[in-house]
């Protein structure tokens, strides 16, 4: 894949920055040009605190090429503290039964790691069971 | 807008197909629909495709499929709403020939999804998703299904198992169509029992892909005895198509205020049901987009068939049977037809015109004459409705 593409979202992925709308204050992850509750624009970005519990989750056994060594993997949908819903793969899991309403908290981990010459590793957020240390 | 009218129909197999290629397929569809219309021709060909260039490393269909058809010279395009690739064409289809611009167009849909390894498709098909905040976090197109499905659970209390009769309709209504990819009766003991492929969501919740094509021949209404004697000569039912619609959401399941509600379903078929004066109670049958169990319950809900979150209930109680209320998937569904993405949403409209001509043989509707047809693309965020008529023998 492209290293720009990657580059480019290196805060939405290493930091969770998303958008706070100036006009109704809705906070906005991923970030997106218009205001999806007001219609205005937005563009002021927003720190999100990483914290969230987990809104569904499913285990997924028949991965995309590119994903084949962590198989199989938990993926979530997350719901942040504030508000928003994202995507992301859970992990530092253990013994630990993921149940929807499970907190966790956002870190940062291999998503991927591409298979050509370059061999491009990818970083990004993940989410983890909260209460467990740094593994 | 003219009214317009399906004169004729064809289909190839949904197969693993090694003997043919994308063109090969979609030509065989094709000179069977304009063999069934009577016609040698026709002024515009629309192609739903939404795979070609990824796996069969071809794009340009429209030319590809015109030249090899016999149709050079002709207007030929293809269309691309991921799954909704096939509808999305139709309604081009309509649009043309429905403005005047064309006189007659064949729309066909066509996919060619079994010459790649398993891996490369999955991540051929996740290009529906969003590739920037869905994709990199390796779900696939199944985990977001699955994501949607835990927490329909979850939030409605029922169990992975009341979804059983989905699958098990599909699979008999599929037994009788020789079109069909699945020729297999299955038994809730075996839907309980099948293989997990992102859970809950196991092998008997899912679609088969496969290589397959679908077409139709469709002209202005006002010209299908005048221009088209043929037509005529076979005392067929005139089939009009009264609704079509297609609505946008949010891209991302995570976007969506509510990921269990398919707006955009709301939104077309509300349209189309307006466009054809008709409320559900007046359809017979409903060609739903079963691309997963969960799927078809999303999409009875918000087609006005079941309250939210009560669509199992449908099943359980056999409405959705051919001798049901509302009536799903009668010719096999995504489920047991087998999803070749692109064309899935015009064999819907190839099964729609069966039933109306009364050509469904073991799993024909009585009195069939107001079919529904719903075609999505992605996770739910293109989502494109038709209704079909049957005149009545004069
Ligand atoms: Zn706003």
């Amino acid at each position: 894949m492209e290293i720009s593409r990657h580059w480019r979202l290196r805060k939405q992925r290493y930091g969770l920055m998303g958008e706070i709308c100036p006009h109704c204050e809705a906070k906005l992850f991923p970030p997106r040009d218009i205001c999806p509750e007001c219609g205005g624009e937005a563009k002021t970005l927003y720190q999100f605190s990483g914290k969230g519990e987990v809104y569904s989750y499913t285990t997924i056994y028949e991965p995309p090429a590119g994903y084949e060594e962590n198989a199989p993997y938990t993926v979530a949908l997350v719901k942040l503290d504030e508000g928003p819903i994202v995507t992301a793969q859970l992990t530092d899991l253990g013994e630990e039964q993921v149940q929807i309403g499970t907190p966790v908290e956002m870190v940062t981990r291999r998503l991927r790691q591409d298979g050509d010459e370059r061999g491009m590793i990818i970083y990004g957020y993940k989410f983890r069971p909260v209460g467990l240390g740094p593994h | 807008m003219r009214q317009i009218a399906i004169i004729g129909i064809g289909q190839s197999p949904v197969t693993e197909n090694w003997d043919q290629s994308i063109r090969e397929i979609a030509g065989e569809a094709i000179i069977a629909a304009l063999h069934d219309a009577g016609l040698t021709s026709a002024d515009g060909i629309f192609i739903g495709n939404m795979l070609s260039g990824q796996l069969s490393k071809q794009e340009n269909l429209g030319a590809l499929v015109a030249d090899w058809v016999g149709l050079r010279g002709q207007d030929a395009v293809k269309v691309e709403a991921a799954c909704g690739s096939g509808a999305a064409a139709l309604r081009l289809g309509i649009m043309a020939v429905g403005s005047g611009e064309l006189e007659s167009a064949i729309v066909a849909g066509v996919e060619k999804m079994t010459e790649t390894k398993g891996a490369e498709t999955t991540s051929a098909l996740a290009t529906a998703a969003d590739a920037d905040y869905e994709v990199i976090q390796g779900v696939t197109f199944v985990g977001l299904n699955a994501l949607v499905m835990q927490r329909y659970l979850h939030e409605y209390g029922w169990r992975h198992t009341d979804f059983a009769p989905f699958s098990i309709n599909a699979h008999a209504n599929a037994l009788h169509n020789p079109a069909a990819r699945l020729h297999e009766m299955i038994t809730e003991q075996d839907y309980q029992r099948a293989r997990m492929i992102a859970e809950p969501i196991n092998l008997l919740d899912a679609s088969p892909i496969g290589d397959g094509a679908a077409a139709v021949v469709i002209v202005p209404l006002e010209d299908v005895r005048r221009k088209f004697p043929s037509q005529a000569g076979l005392k067929r039912r005139n089939i009009r198509i009264s609704g079509s619609a297609s609505a946008t959401d949010y891209l991302a399941v995570h976007s969506r205020k509510d990921p269990l509600w398919l707006a955009a379903a709301e939104r077309s078929t509300r349209q189309a049901y307006a466009q054809a004066g008709i409320t559900p109670a007046d359809v017979d049958f409903f060609e739903l987009h079963d691309a997963f169990s969960i799927m078809a319950a999303l999409s009875l809900e918000a087609c006005g068939f079941a309250e939210r979150g009560q669509a199992p209930r449908l099943g359980l109680d056999g409405e959705i049977t051919i001798h049901g209320s509302i009536p799903i998937a009668t010719r096999g569904g995504l489920k047991a037809r087998g999803h070749p993405v692109g064309a899935t949403g015009i064999y819907q409209i190839v099964e729609a015109v069966q039933q109306l001509r009364g050509e469904a043989g073991a799993t024909q509707i009585e009195n069939a004459q107001i079919g529904m047809a719903q075609n999505i693309g992605g996770s739910g965020a293109t989502i494109i409705t038709h209704i079909l008529e049957a005149d009545r023998v004069n």
